[in-house]
């Protein structure tokens, strides 16, 4: 019978024990203070009931000494259980060095997801164990949140931005993979689910799937579809195609430098900052170079925006401009 | 006092007999009778969402969503939440027993600003008028937290004429924050210093410093929501220009703080009931009293608390985390001083000390369930789950609900002159009880299993709490049912009372039940502390001195 009452979802990547632990102490306490509380009130109502027997109640200020002691055990358990828990929370935000970089959009009423190597998949992701794996998520409507129970992990999928989260999966299996945050008609229905499985049965399966183009390989057909070319070199020392002075900034190499702006200020050039140029150009123009280019905003979906930048972060600077 | 005495008083003019007609109620400035408007419209709006709630555990009791429509269960979840926190909880202890009470209690006349009051009124008539337009012609499905860009752009249903009812009845919380703040400040009787007003009153005050600043923000926003989707003006959607994150900030600045508005009130009424069925001083009592204050001007520092998965950073979420976790510290000190009230207190089982036992330790487990929310770790995997859900049902109905029918049962004989009968009293507060948790509990391990809010629809493992839950709903909606129909059987046939039938302290029972037009013939002076209860007591033995402990009237008061 208790199988089919299960009280603790499944327990698979390298977090959802941590997790599991703060959860437990928290239920432990809760237990503790609620049937500590219940006995007092329970106890007190019973034995000091009034009997008609002409006692009267004993009338008393309070204690200072209780206050303190009341104020002070709680404080000291809840700080306690803070950096506890904002420890687990610190590691939940790091991600390891080698991961498997993923893109997941959201839309009503689906999850769109891509692996490096090109495979995509709609409300199923397929990982391996034993690599963590990291989520790059932005949404083409309304907030979505993506939630793997046994992961105990989730993050929003906001319009306009992007989000990270990661995990490694620790035991093959199927898990549910929910939309969390509500977003329309079909909200219960924005679910899938994340197969787990052995390193070499996923080397199989990403085999077995045809492969759409990589990521860079259909960010490098976009980047030339859309004519980016011709402004923006792709290497060192060659102008545009065209032959004259470049228009926009060199690319190669560009992710994760740092560019000074027309307007004194500086950023980093990453995810965010490239898709902010593609759909709002005129935003932050690189020292140098004139507001020209037009927006793309409407032409270009969230997946396509998300494979030019991993094009321009595959672009290697060869030579020439080095310093 | 002898029964001649209630006799001739209950057959004197009250506030319910010295007029008559629809115009008296619609047009009077009286604070009672708008505390009985208000009665009477917020058990309207409780009903309606009360329905709401039955439907949607209806359609939860099988996985697969078969009873409604999709868009119909998101309606049904959205007109719940809005009717019950807008048009149901905000205002219920406020705006009923707040307003009948904290004018007598200060042994005031009435408010300070009474025809604001009714205006309040007015103003959440309208602002439910829009709303009951809206269930009528086919709802809004944004969910009460109306969260961007879905409501300002996606959504296909009502929002702007929603938007409108809530920003309109904003206004009603701020014009009763606002009377209240004055009234409270201005118009205490001679002698009733600020520690040795009840504790009813400093969790009124509490709640009315939140009312005034954070509803403002409440409909700055919800305006915006409907400019954007009227004009696209670009504040929200990201497709405009605009930071959907930005919303929820503002959202949550109110609507954090508005839980305290939800709470706050009830913690006051269990103060009142704890010490008049223990017959003693509420334990701590300044402690008790700071504590609301701590709670109101910490809750408006905790709002980030709901945006730990939203995108926030991590360095602001770490500050939101350590802020909320501070908020259990005044709410465990409540706890423990009622507690501790209880010790070698004389303790009578009453109705209303069965729910303020019951809130006690509801609230308690509301509370705590809390602190599990401002973890962040824990958060990530339970937020937008039915943790929270059952986490703010404890809270709000375990606490708030319990709370406000425990003080109506409380107050209902000084309100009406005549006594609830016990029985079916007693017997719908252990089914209420009973109800809450089959209903509630269920959800916390639906929630850490993985079970998200607002779903339609959902695996067939969780379909064995589900049915548990649905099956506690409808045991607790036979238990509201009965309260219903007792109290206003009293109306008419419960037994008459004297002034003080609990034989309690404060000002509301020296005045007669039901109270005259102007509370108090006379203007009290108030001597003493405000729960004393050995002094009561002491006087009730030797027989004698029914005006009340205390309470000497003097000063012969000129009626206009």
């Amino acid at each position: 019978m208790w199988k089919d009452l299960p009280l603790l979802p499944d327990s698979a990547s390298t977090m959802s024990g941590q997790v599991d632990a703060v959860w437990w102490f928290l239920v432990a306490v809760t237990v503790v203070f609620t049937v500590l509380i219940s006995v007092l009130v329970v106890g007190f109502a019973v034995h000091f009931r009034n009997k008609k027997d002409g006692r009267v109640a004993t009338q008393i200020e309070g204690s200072l000494q209780l206050e303190l002691l009341w104020t002070i055990i709680p404080l000291v358990i809840l700080m306690g259980m803070f950096f506890w828990g904002t420890t687990v929370y610190v590691q939940m935000q790091r991600p390891p060095k080698n991961v498997i970089d993923m893109t997941v959009v959201g839309k009503q009423w689906m999850w769109k997801i891509q692996h490096p190597t090109g495979q995509r998949e709609i409300n199923a992701l397929h990982v391996p164990i034993g690599q963590a794996v990291r989520l790059t998520m932005t949404s083409e409507d309304v907030i979505h949140s993506f939630f793997i129970p046994a992961f105990r992990t989730k993050k929003d999928a906001v319009p306009g931005r992007y989000t990270q989260q990661w995990f490694e999966a620790t035991k093959p299996g199927v898990y549910h993979i929910y939309c969390a945050e509500y977003c329309g008609t079909k909200h219960s229905a924005m679910i899938g689910w994340c197969t787990v499985m052995e390193p070499a049965d996923y080397q199989n399966w990403l085999a077995g799937v045809v492969p759409g183009e990589t990521p860079e390989a259909a960010g490098k057909l976009l980047f030339e579809g859309m004519r980016c070319v011709s402004c923006h070199p792709i290497e060192a020392g060659v102008t545009t195609i065209d032959g004259a002075p470049a228009r926009g900034p060199l690319l190669a190499g560009i992710y994760g430098k740092e560019v000074v702006l027309k307007d004194g200020g500086r950023t980093v050039v990453g995810d965010e900052y490239i898709r902010e140029s593609i759909l709002k150009p005129m935003a932050k123009v690189v020292l140098g170079f004139e507001p020209v280019m037009p927006t793309f905003e409407g032409q270009v979906s969230e997946e396509q925006i998300l494979q030019l930048a991993a094009y321009i972060k595959s672009m290697k600077d060869s030579g020439g401009a080095k310093k | 006092m002898t029964s001649t005495t209630i006799a001739a008083e209950n057959t004197s003019e009250n506030y319910l007999n010295n007029k008559y007609g629809w115009k008296s109620w619609l047009f009077t400035v009286d604070h009672k009778r708008i505390a009985i408007l208000y009665l009477i419209s917020i058990s309207f709006f409780f009903a309606i969402g009360g329905t709401f709630a039955t439907l949607m555990r209806l359609e939860l009791a099988t996985p697969a969503g078969d009873l409604v429509q999709s868009d119909t269960y998101n309606k049904l979840f959205t007109m719940h939440g809005l009717v019950m926190i807008f048009f149901f909880l905000v205002p219920s202890i406020p705006a009923v027993l707040g307003n009948f009470l904290v004018p007598i209690m200060i042994g005031a006349r009435d408010l300070a600003f009474p025809k604001i009051n009714l205006i309040s009124w007015y103003i959440y008539v309208i602002g439910g008028a829009a709303t009951l337009f809206v269930a009528v012609t086919g709802g809004v499905d944004t969910g009460w937290t109306f969260y961007t860009p879905y409501s300002s752009t996606y959504a296909n249903t009502h929002v702007v004429a929603m938007a409108i009812g809530v920003f309109i009845t904003g206004f009603s919380s701020i014009l009763t924050g606002l009377n209240f703040i004055v009234t409270i400040h201005k118009m205490r009787a001679p002698g009733l210093t600020w520690f040795k007003m009840p504790l009813f009153l400093w969790a009124q005050y509490a709640t009315s410093l939140i009312m005034v600043l954070g509803t403002p923000v409440l409909a700055t926003t919800i305006l915006l929501v409907g400019l954007e989707r009227l004009f696209h003006i670009g504040i929200f959607d990201p497709t405009i220009g605009g930071d959907p994150v930005l919303f929820q900030h503002m959202f949550w600045f109110y609507s954090h703080p508005a839980v305290y508005i939800m709470i706050l009130p009830g913690m006051g009424v269990v103060s009142e009931i704890i010490a008049c069925f223990s017959r003693k001083r509420i334990f701590g009592y300044s402690f008790v009293a700071f504590s609301s204050l701590a709670i109101a001007v910490l809750g408006f520092l905790v709002w980030g608390h709901h945006l730990f998965v939203s995108g926030q950073s991590a360095y602001a979420g770490i500050v939101f985390s350590v802020i909320s976790m501070l908020v259990a510290v005044p709410s465990a000190v409540k706890v423990f001083n009622w507690s501790a009230t209880l010790y070698k207190g004389t303790i009578t089982l009453s109705t209303p000390m069965l729910y303020a036992l019951g809130f006690i330790g509801l609230f308690t487990i509301g509370g705590l369930t809390g602190v599990f929310l401002a973890i962040m770790s824990v958060d990530v995997h339970v937020t937008d789950t039915y943790f929270v859900v059952a986490h703010f049902h404890y809270v709000m109905v375990g606490g708030m609900l319990m709370a406000y029918v425990g003080g109506l049962h409380f107050w209902w004989p000084k309100m009406f002159g005549r006594m609830y009968p016990e029985f079916p009293a007693k017997f719908a507060a252990v089914i209420i009880f009973v109800g809450f948790n089959l209903t509630f509990f269920p959800q916390f391990l639906l929630g850490y299993m993985g079970m998200p809010r607002r779903y339609h629809a959902y695996p067939p493992e969780f379909q064995l709490l589900n049915v548990l839950s649905s099956a506690g709903a409808s045991i607790l909606a036979v238990g509201y049912m009965i309260p219903a129909v007792y109290l206003v059987w009293s109306l008419k046939w419960g037994k008459k009372v004297g002034p003080n039938p609990w034989n309690a302290t404060g000002l509301e029972w020296t005045t007669q039940s039901p109270p005259t037009m102007h509370n108090f013939d006379r203007v009290p002076i108030v001597t003493e502390e405000a729960y004393a209860y050995g002094e009561a007591d002491e006087i009730a033995r030797r027989g004698h001195s029914p005006a009340g402990p205390g309470k000497h009237i003097e000063e012969v008061h000129v009626v206009r």
